[in-house]
């Protein structure tokens, strides 16, 4: 059933993304590739995997933008450019138009916790999800024609024969600075929840009208090097020394 | 938008084949004459080289019986639907004028309006994506809607050359005119719902540039979304949708009907036809190259 569930549960499982710690290394892409291309479905392919043009299927992907402030372009004028690193997997869209437009009722949203997936045998490769998704969350699957997305590790998280610190998604569970949370943004006390709460976590594109679940926290604002940097030079400050270190430190001020 | 040939193939060729099943149902044509015994094959012919088309573009057409489950939501599934749903008239229809030589006013309205429908369905698939906010417009199915009718008109002028469908053909050519110049106008004008700075929610920092894509390639995003090829000649290939869409029909039309009937005046006709269909070809490759997507504010 395409249309999107009419009884939910409060539980909106989805991911944090912190923007402000994000390194750009791109392990939570390999990682993901590697657990999803093996586990149920299709594999991921690539084409032309050692040719001229290799492209392949993805569900997660990072951009890195640069951000400008105006008239920011020389240091320290009108705040900081820089660069941001930028995450970008399936938000799992409490209006997921991705699920309305597909003919087949491949494309469905769980009412129990609201994961967006596909079932691949009811696929029929039109692409219209694609078309419908405004973040680029959706890439068809060249060699299988089937569409695959993001399924936020469903084949991890509720795996009991895995240890505790393993049932969350492959990205997070690889992401070597934490830029990665994973949780229930449907409890307002949970972990996730209370970070967005306290950081300002926002929506993509909220103009699409999707309401996405996944949350980004914004990039902290810089401390200027100038602030950062101590007025007397580390090496000579000699506050806080007692005894002999304090008396030799007096005695050769004297001198 | 990629503009995959599949898809211009089956917009172009299904609009002209329900814009002629629509006159044919309002029963404009004699169903005795010889002439519009074909004017039905060639309806149905369109329509289906159209709707067989369309499943190329499918990564696993086998399947395609399932799009016909979701029309409560999907818009493509209800075009499956009324597609199929309206051929059944549609066959009854071809087979009473082409078997009996008759036309029965109950089912050539149903056919009329079943044709109607899938074409308006059709539109809406595209009308209906917030994320390409050239589509994302009433009129969309508007100008989907007078092409396919103007199309249906300048056929049925080839098949039967009486001159109120000719007369109504060029009104429906300006009319068509009119309304995709509006379409047009507003794509090029309007400014886009999201950008850069919406869609990374960095816009409190600054402007937002990409400094370094995701891959080195292109990938499915990349070639489906992000297509730039038409884009250089937009300005020509719409001259061209004009001249040979709008003008070139117009002005065979009239020369058509100055001639009166005839093998000249056919030829004209013919002319016509072949003009508009070119036009509407470029018209619909353009309709899908010119349209941005908003994933590549990503890119």
């Amino acid at each position: 059933m395409t249309s999107l569930p009419q009884t939910r549960s409060s539980k909106k499982l989805g991911l944090v993304i912190d923007l402000d710690v994000c390194v750009g290394c791109h392990a939570c892409v390999i990682s993901c590739k590697e657990w999803n291309t093996g586990g149920y479905g299709n594999a991921l392919s690539d084409q032309h995997a050692y040719g001229e043009d290799v492209s392949g299927t993805f569900l997660n992907r990072i951009h890195s933008f640069e951000v400008t402030p105006e008239g920011g372009q020389i240091i320290g004028q009108a705040g900081d450019a820089r660069v941001v690193h930028f995450p970008k997997s399936c938000l799992h869209c409490e209006d997921a138009p991705c699920v309305t437009v597909c003919p087949t009722g491949a494309s469905y949203k769980r009412s129990e916790d609201g994961i967006v997936l596909v079932d691949e045998d009811k696929c029929i490769g039109c692409g219209l999800c694609a078309w419908s998704c405004a973040y680029g969350a959706r890439e068809m699957d060249l060699a299988a024609g089937v569409m695959k997305k993001c399924t936020l590790c469903v084949d991890r998280i509720y795996n009991e024969t895995l240890k505790q610190e393993d049932r969350v998604p492959s990205c997070v569970r690889t992401c070597p600075v934490n830029a990665r949370h994973f949780g229930d943004l449907g409890n307002p006390n949970s972990d996730v929840s209370i970070m967005v709460a306290e950081r300002g976590g926002f929506d993509l594109m909220p103009e699409q009208d999707t309401r996405p679940t996944n949350k980004y926290l914004p990039p902290r604002p810089r401390s200027s090097l100038s602030d950062v940097a101590p007025i007397v030079p580390l090496a000579e400050n000699t506050e806080g020394a007692r005894g002999f270190f304090a008396w030799l430190d007096k005695t050769l001020d004297r001198i | 938008m990629h503009p995959a040939f599949s898809m211009i193939i089956f917009t172009t060729l299904s609009g002209l084949g329900y814009g002629l099943a629509v006159i044919l149902g309002l029963g404009f044509l004699d169903p005795a004459l010889i002439s519009t015994k074909f004017a039905y094959l060639a309806s149905l012919a369109l329509i289906g080289t159209g709707l067989i088309a369309s499943l190329f573009h499918l990564g696993n057409p086998q399947r395609a019986w399932r799009a016909l489950s979701q029309w409560r939501s999907s818009w493509l599934s209800r075009e499956g639907v009324m597609a199929i749903a309206t051929f059944i008239p549609l066959m009854l229809s071809a087979g009473l004028a082409i078997f009996t030589s008759k036309h029965d006013v109950i089912l050539g309205l149903i056919s009329a309006f079943g044709s109607l429908l899938t074409v308006y369905c059709t539109s809406m698939i595209y009308g209906s994506l917030k994320t390409i906010d050239a589509w994302y417009t009433w009129l969309t199915p508007v100008c989907f809607l007078l092409l396919s009718l103007t199309g249906g008109l300048v056929l049925a002028s080839v098949f039967s050359g009486k001159l109120v469908l000719q007369l109504l053909a060029v009104a429906f050519l300006l009319s068509g005119l009119v309304t995709k110049m509006m379409w047009r106008n507003r794509m090029l004008t309007q400014a886009p719902r999201s950008t850069p700075e919406s869609a990374t929610g960095l816009g409190f920092i600054g402007k937002v540039r990409l400094f370094e894509r995701p891959h080195s390639l292109g990938n499915y995003l990349t070639r489906e979304m992000g297509f730039r090829i038409a884009r250089k000649h937009a300005a020509k290939l719409w001259m061209i949708t004009l001249l040979s869409g709008i003008v070139l029909p117009i002005v065979a039309l009239l020369g058509a009907m100055a001639l009166g009937s005839g093998l000249a005046a056919q030829i004209v006709s013919l002319i016509a036809l072949a003009g508009y269909a070119l036009g509407v070809f470029v018209e619909r490759w353009l309709f899908f190259a010119e349209a941005k997507h908003a994933v590549m504010n990503y890119y």
